[in-house]
């Protein structure tokens, strides 16, 4: 019967092309020249990550490089179609939500490698030396600096609920964090906060409260914060906060803890070029890969005044195990049930 | 120095050494694995229990059916596995599945009792499985709900070889160190054999003085023993043959020297009866030197065989029969006649009959020379001794020429061709060698010469 479904699925699959459209690539962009065809599957916008890549390019004459641009439930569901050996697979598996990566490892799709430089990774960014943490993106708040005074910022998430607490009528609908249903990485950063703290009800009972906003993109989000529609959005990923180079935009690093988000690189099973992917890995992982992810923003770095108060309060997401419990169906059900609950409840003026 | 191509004791307790000890290497290896694989497998058993537990506990019952609010220490449990993979599943009634992976497996043994183990493979690798029950009377839900945990074996074999491995470090070290104390151990016991080789090599060709046994291991030195009694004999001989040459050497020149003068005298001589005299003398002088010869030589005998013969059980009566029956007297001393004197028991001693019918016909030709007839040869018992003697009626044998029978020869009565001295010292050298001594008495002008003999012991045959 579900093989039926399945096979009516995939002719009217076939026939659409609309939904053709949906379940490939956002975007491909093409690196280098040479005659061994390289394919990413990535997360990661293609201006963000185009420096690496030409970089790479110019130092791997022989390989011609297609990266796809893919969105992040997308790039699970196709790498693991390409696991089951259902589609041609690709030859580099690149993606912010690890919690997925961390799934498709689990399920043995990936393809172990070992140098010094995969090595040289602290242990919570890889594991079984088939997937590795390349970047160190933190989860910060931000607010329009035009509309909320230096001394009101809040520099914690205790600030950010005293805030909405103290001034519901001013923050109402102007708190702008991801839908979590919609963005894998926003459900993946409430799942590890719920974990993290208890400040989490009382967050998403204040986010509630002020009706905040849940909208899909980062993009989205950074805008609105830079307008001026929203004052403050909770848990945007830092990297794209500083691509996007907003005005009057302030970034806070929350003191309490601030979630560093580490990309998972993977090489599937069924790669077809899987040196190339090993040497990519090990140009990202070089001194010069670091600075260049470091000038793209997606290895965060910070002056060394600031260092110690980061290093206190960094909280790295391991790629292990555990962060299969974010995918659990009931888990991930319970979690949409009280996120609705929590924002379901909301007073309506 | 002969090199041989046969293994040296070193390599040969070497080589039965390290069979002994790759055996127990390999029981002991085999124990090891066995042994740290249980403890490495219970181990990662209890975290894998643990983390079913953990699940397990996590279940409750709302709106109408279990509900999983899956724990993330359950995970961090299996995480101390770093590298397994892993996969759980939450079944309700008839095996549905409420949340995990659909393709863990369900255990193929009895599923009503807790925390069922079993192994199976997760995507081709081999895995590590624990189902455990939880059971519900609700109202709403009423049941068994199953939680499956399964992980991969990665952990579990490197600590079970890490284990053994250590099981098995200290045992090699010991192996290690046991090959080595023995080489020690062999090298040091063997060493004397290179300093009595070393000795022997360094030694002048007629050296035959035995080698010390001091300090020597018991083993060694029973070798060396032995080598020692076989240089003694071969002492003795070579001894005896010098002593045979330069006898021999001694006693001929005077004979020699007196023949060739009588025989240019003959020679010499134009008035027959005068030369038919000295020819007479000649021929006597040539006979006694034959004698000299034969006694000379038997007596080199009976020095041979005292050393070289073994002895055997011998009845003294028979040879002192054998020496009547031979009547070599009728031969010396034509027209005496010799008494033999002999009971009706054996009279059994160890020796050689040979050397022994040589000593009696010694004593008697030495009577029949010497002394007076009547002559009488005979054997009895006296103090468990058993005694082959000769006596006489003359006056006797000079004491201090018994005295001095031992030595080879006595230079006092050497001139004389036939002397008692080389009689006697062959007398004497059958004594010596069969534990026995010369005892002479004398008993109302009678003079009694006797070798006597440890007897042997009755048998009770």
């Amino acid at each position: 019967m579900i093989r039926l479904a399945h096979a009516l699925f995939a002719l009217w699959f076939s026939l659409s092309p609309a939904v053709a459209q949906e379940a490939s690539a956002e975007a491909t962009a093409q690196f280098g020249t040479g005659a061994t065809p390289f394919i990413i599957r990535s997360t990661t916008d293609i201006e963000i990550f185009a420096p690496a890549l030409k970089a790479f390019a110019e130092s791997a004459p022989d390989l011609a490089i297609t990266y796809e641009q893919w969105g992040s439930n997308a790039l699970h569901a196709t790498a693991s179609d390409a696991c089951d050996g259902r589609k041609a697979s690709s030859d580099v598996v690149f993606s912010s939500a690890v919690h997925l990566m961390v799934s498709l490892v689990n399920r043995a799709c990936a393809r172990p490698y070992v140098s010094e430089s995969t090595r040289a990774l602290p242990p919570s960014r890889r594991w079984r030396d088939e997937i590795w943490g390349v970047t160190q993106e933190p989860a910060v708040m931000i607010y329009n600096t035009q509309h909320i005074a230096p001394e009101d910022v809040p520099q914690s998430r205790f600030d950010l609920l005293d805030l909405l607490r103290d001034d519901p009528n001013r923050m109402r609908a102007r708190v702008a964090t991801y839908d979590i249903e919609a963005s894998g990485l926003g459900y993946l950063f409430a799942y590890i906060d719920s974990l993290e703290a208890t400040t989490f009800g009382s967050l998403l009972e204040g986010l509630a409260r002020s009706e905040a906003v849940a909208t899909c993109c980062s993009a989205e989000i950074i805008d609105g914060v830079s307008r001026g529609d929203y004052l403050i959005a909770y848990n945007v990923l830092g990297s794209y906060v500083q691509n996007a180079a907003p005005a009057n935009v302030g970034v806070i690093l929350p003191d309490d803890y601030t979630l560093f988000l580490s990309r998972g690189y993977m090489i599937p099973k069924g790669a077809r070029n899987p040196g190339a992917a090993e040497r990519f890995l090990d140009f990202l992982l070089s001194d010069r890969g670091k600075s260049i992810l470091v000038s793209v923003g997606l290895n965060f770095s910070t002056s060394p005044e600031e260092q110690n108060v980061i290093q206190s309060a960094r909280r790295s997401i391991p790629l292990a195990p555990p962060l299969l419990v974010a995918l659990d169906q009931s888990t991930e059900r319970q979690f949409f049930e009280r996120w609705n609950d929590a924002f379901s409840v909301a007073p309506v003026p | 120095m002969t090199e041989t191509n046969a293994p040296s004791l070193l390599a040969r307790l070497l080589a039965g050494l390290v069979v002994i000890l790759g055996t127990g290497a390999v029981i002991a290896a085999l124990f090891a694995w066995f042994n740290g694989r249980a403890a490495s497998w219970e181990a990662y058993d209890r975290l894998l229990l643990g983390a079913a537990t953990d699940i397990a506990e996590s279940i409750r019952v709302s709106d109408g059916g279990p509900i999983v609010v899956l724990p993330t220490s359950a995970f961090e449990l299996l995480a101390q596995a770093p590298d397994d993979r892993v996969t759980y599943a939450v079944r309700g009634l008839d095996g549905a599945l409420i949340t995990g992976h659909a393709d863990a497996p369900k255990p193929d043994r009895d599923r009503s009792r807790d925390g069922v183990f079993f192994d199976g493979q997760m995507r081709g690798e081999d895995a590590r499985f624990v189902d455990v029950v939880r059971r519900f009377s609700e109202r709403e839900f009423s049941g068994a709900v199953h939680v499956t945990v399964g992980q991969t074996t990665i952990a579990r074999r490197a600590l079970a070889v890490d284990l053994t491995l250590n099981a098995l470090l200290p045992l090699a070290i010991a192996g290690a160190a046991l090959i080595l104390i023995s080489v020690f151990v062999v090298r040091s016991a063997v060493r004397p054999l290179d300093q009595i080789a070393q000795d022997m090599a360094g030694r002048d060709p007629y050296d035959l003085t035995p080698v010390s046994t001091e300090g020597l291991p018991r083993e060694i030195a029973v070798i060396v023993t032995a080598t020692n009694g076989f240089m003694g004999r071969l002492d003795r001989q070579f001894s005896a043959m010098q002593s045979l040459i330069s006898d021999t050497a001694h006693q001929l020149r005077t004979p020699v020297a007196a023949i060739r003068a009588q025989a240019e005298t003959a020679i010499e001589e134009t008035d027959p009866a005068e030369r038919e005299r000295l020819l007479d003398r000649l021929a006597r002088r040539t006979r006694s030197l034959g004698t000299l010869l034969d006694q000379m030589l038997s007596r080199a005998l009976v020095v041979h065989r005292t050393d070289s013969v073994a002895r055997e059980k011998v009845d003294l009566r028979q040879i002192a029969l054998e020496i009547v029956e031979s009547r070599d007297h009728d031969v010396l001393t034509p027209g005496v006649e010799v008494e033999l004197v002999i009971g009706e028991r054996e009279v059994m001693i160890a020796g050689d009959e040979f050397s022994l019918v040589q000593a009696g016909k010694n004593l008697l030709s030495n009577a029949l020379k010497h002394g007076k007839p009547p002559l009488r040869i005979g054997v009895s018992e006296e103090g468990g001794r058993a005694l082959l003697w000769v006596e006489d009626a003359g006056p006797g044998i000079a004491p201090e020429l018994l005295s001095r029978a031992g030595e080879r020869f006595q230079r006092s009565s050497a001139s004389r061709e036939d002397s008692v001295g080389l009689g006697l010292s062959i007398v004497t050298a059958v004594a010596d060698a069969f534990d026995g001594d010369i005892v002479t008495s004398r008993d109302g002008g009678r003079f009694r010469i006797a070798l006597a003999l440890p007897k042997l012991r009755e048998e009770t045959s």
